[in-house]
């Protein structure tokens, strides 16, 4: 810990009215978008207490997604590394294949609210771009993706599902092709539409309200552990992993058990190469605090504040910023960032797989590689629960690639 | 505050004309050159200049401007050598204002007041910085003004009364209208809508009211000088930069292609 004190006694207050938790978040956008940034704000405050759009929610989140997804005592992984129980939060049996479900049915249902009849997203991995594109076919809006150009060439499967789900993928050659930039045109696209569009932003940044939308829609996911934990184990777990790109998946598992100062909580970022080399997508391992895509927040940049590439074995965590959360939680040091390299990663990956019968995303192997770290090392009767935030299918390609085998 | 913008919309109003603004990115497509461009842009008619501080993600502007930062970027800029290209223009001329847009975020590293100091000791006039709304008025606009620099804000068709009169708030200099809603360099504005939205600011503000995005040609300069008091002139500019570099023209030839498209447009005022 620090000894920054936070704002209030709580962690979990934030973020103020407008927007910031701390110095970080905010609302960094253009003028042509604030009249839109507000209009969502308006639509979020008035609808996200309101008992007709939480029904709906729950409605879908039961019935189209599978919730609540299952809390998984892992015992062969357990019993491989012979140490504290691991258990898995399986997001990644949601509708989909992982956690962003979860968020772009919260927007859509939103979006609806406020008669928007054009949707528009990015996506690095395309997980976010496959849930977006599958509330707009479910709601029948038409849907625009951005993604970057790199990011098809490695994600063709999901640039293929998001096209039978009959959404218009647009590839984005601005810059280095990647996952900002797709937020950088979907940003442009929606300044240009300012009518008719919503845009579903698929992490917990961007422009206050954002951050705090989607942690709340993502939340769901902690709400259901601390239940299922208190059934199975009558106690809260002592750790608590997941990786983090932008970060949607780890604030969900881990802002209801913020106060809750017994329980560990550790986020995993992408090492990429390792720190050292600057091969790697870890902002606040190895970031600066800067202002990017209308938030403050802890970023990979250069001394001239120009954004640098971030890099990793996967695309969804391939985003050189992090949710301004993160930043906040980290610099009041009540979760502990560490970041795993893409062959560690790779490892877990593997692991997984033969141990559990779980082919799990590379996002997640992330976590998993960092569980494997610290299980052993911990007693028997300790309890860690890492996110298994989404499968691996979408990967398999990218894994046969590094392993050296042709499909 | 710095006088120089006062001085000249003064003297604009007396000749009874629109004044002409012209965008560059500082560095594009390399620092002699940019320089060159530079130098000449007051003797070709452009009576304020607007330099772009390039950004790797510029979120507001559309490909021709994007792409200029990225030849810039790849040729060594940075907001040192920005603020030196200034600097070397001041040297000869003392009467030209001088706006400095961008992006947050280079300047958050470089340090705000460090920059605003150095920004005005060189003889910078104002600052438009893309990103940083009324909402976020003390990261650098309250500082910026108590420096003496004018702090320009851009105002849209999307802005309604309401939202004009906290944008009008702190704004200073002259006010940036923006033309249409979207980015730099896209598609043109209605004329007549242009006007009456001009005209809707004018009873908001005494400030002059610039027009831009999407402003490309002579005719489109000569009919928004006619209500506006000045048009400003950016993606089509860099794109004569862009087409020269596709023709592996020399550093003056460059330089003078830009000039003769600005010669161009400062006839429509004239």
């Amino acid at each position: 810990m620090n000894s920054t004190a936070p704002i209030t006694d709580s962690y979990r207050s934030g973020p103020d009215d407008s927007g910031h938790f701390g110095i970080f978040g905010g609302r960094f956008v253009a003028e042509t978008l604030m009249p839109l940034i507000l209009e969502v704000d308006r639509a979020w405050q008035k609808y996200r207490n309101d008992e007709d759009y939480l029904a709906d929610i729950r409605y879908y989140a039961e019935h189209y997604v599978g919730r609540p997804s299952p809390l998984y005592f892992a015992k062969r992984l357990t019993e491989h590394l012979d140490g504290a129980k691991i258990y898995f939060k399986r997001d990644e049996l949601n509708h989909t294949g992982s956690h962003k479900i979860n968020n772009t049915l919260g927007q859509i249902l939103l979006a609806r609210r406020m008669n928007k009849h054009r949707i528009i997203a990015e996506t690095g991995a395309g997980q976010h771009g496959v849930a977006a594109a599958t509330v707009c076919a479910l709601f029948d809006l038409p849907c625009v993706v951005y993604m970057g150009e790199t990011d098809i060439e490695r994600q063709a499967p999901n640039v293929f599902r998001m096209k039978l789900l009959g959404t218009e993928v647009v590839p984005v050659t601005s810059g280095t092709a990647t996952l900002k930039d797709a937020m950088n045109e979907a940003l442009r696209d929606w300044v240009a539409n300012v009518e008719d569009t919503f845009y579903i932003i698929g992490t917990c940044a961007g422009p206050h309200p954002y951050p705090e939308m989607v942690r709340e829609f993502q939340s769901v996911i902690g709400r259901e552990t601390r239940e299922q934990i208190m059934q199975y184990e009558n106690r809260l777990p002592d750790v608590m992993v997941a990786c983090i790109g932008g970060g949607s998946n780890a604030i969900g598992l881990f802002h209801p058990f913020l106060d809750d100062s017994d329980v560990d909580i550790i986020g995993v970022e992408a090492g990429g190469m390792g720190i050292d080399t600057g091969q790697h997508a870890a902002s606040l391992t190895g970031g600066q605090p800067g202002v990017l895509h209308g938030n403050r927040t802890y970023l990979l940049q250069n001394d001239d504040g120009q954004i640098r590439d971030a890099h990793s074995i996967s695309a969804g965590l391939d985003y050189p910023g992090i949710g301004p959360e993160h930043s906040w939680l980290h610099e009041q040091g009540r979760i502990e960032y560490v970041s795993v390299t893409d062959q560690e990663a790779l490892d877990a990956f593997q692991v997984c797989c033969r141990t559990e019968g779980i082919i799990p995303a590379l996002e997640p192997s992330h976590a998993l590689a960092h569980v494997m770290k610290i299980a052993p090392t911990m007693s028997k009767d300790q309890i860690i629960v890492m996110n298994m935030c989404g499968r691996g299918d979408k990967d398999v390609f990218t894994v046969a690639d590094a392993l050296g085998e042709k499909l | 505050m710095t006088e120089r913008l006062q001085v000249r919309f003064e003297a604009l109003k007396k000749e009874g004309r629109a004044g002409l603004v012209t965008f560059i990115t500082a560095g594009d497509p390399n620092p002699e050159t940019s320089l060159e461009i530079l130098n000449g842009l007051p003797e070709a008619g452009a009576d304020i200049i607007e330099i772009g501080m390039p950004f790797s993600d510029p979120m507001a502007d559309g490909p021709a401007i994007q792409l200029s930062s990225q030849r810039a970027l790849n040729n060594g800029a940075s907001m040192a050598k920005t603020l030196e290209m200034v600097s070397s223009f001041r040297e000869n001329d003392d009467a030209t204002p001088i706006i400095l847009m961008g992006y947050f975020n280079p300047i958050y590293r470089y340090g705000p007041p460090g920059f605003l100091n150095d920004a005005i000791s060189i003889g910078v006039d104002g600052l438009i910085i893309v990103d940083l709304p009324p909402e976020e008025d003390d990261e650098l606009c309250h500082a910026c003004l108590t420096t003496g620099l004018n702090w320009i804000r851009l105002t849209t068709p999307t802005s309604d009364n309401n939202r004009l009169s906290s944008v009008l708030k702190n704004s200073s200099g002259f006010v940036y209208h923006v033309a249409i809603t979207g980015i730099t360099g896209t598609r043109s504005a209605e004329i007549e809508e242009l006007e009456a939205t001009v005209k809707r600011i004018r009873t908001q503000t005494s400030l002059p009211i610039a027009v831009g995005f999407g402003v490309k040609s002579q005719s489109q300069v000569r009919d928004i000088g006619r209500f506006a008091d000045a048009v400003v002139v950016g993606s089509a500019l860099v794109n004569t930069v862009k087409s020269a570099l596709e023709r592996d023209l020399a550093k003056q030839q460059i330089a003078s292609e830009v000039h003769d498209f600005v010669k161009e447009l400062a006839a429509g005022l004239r």
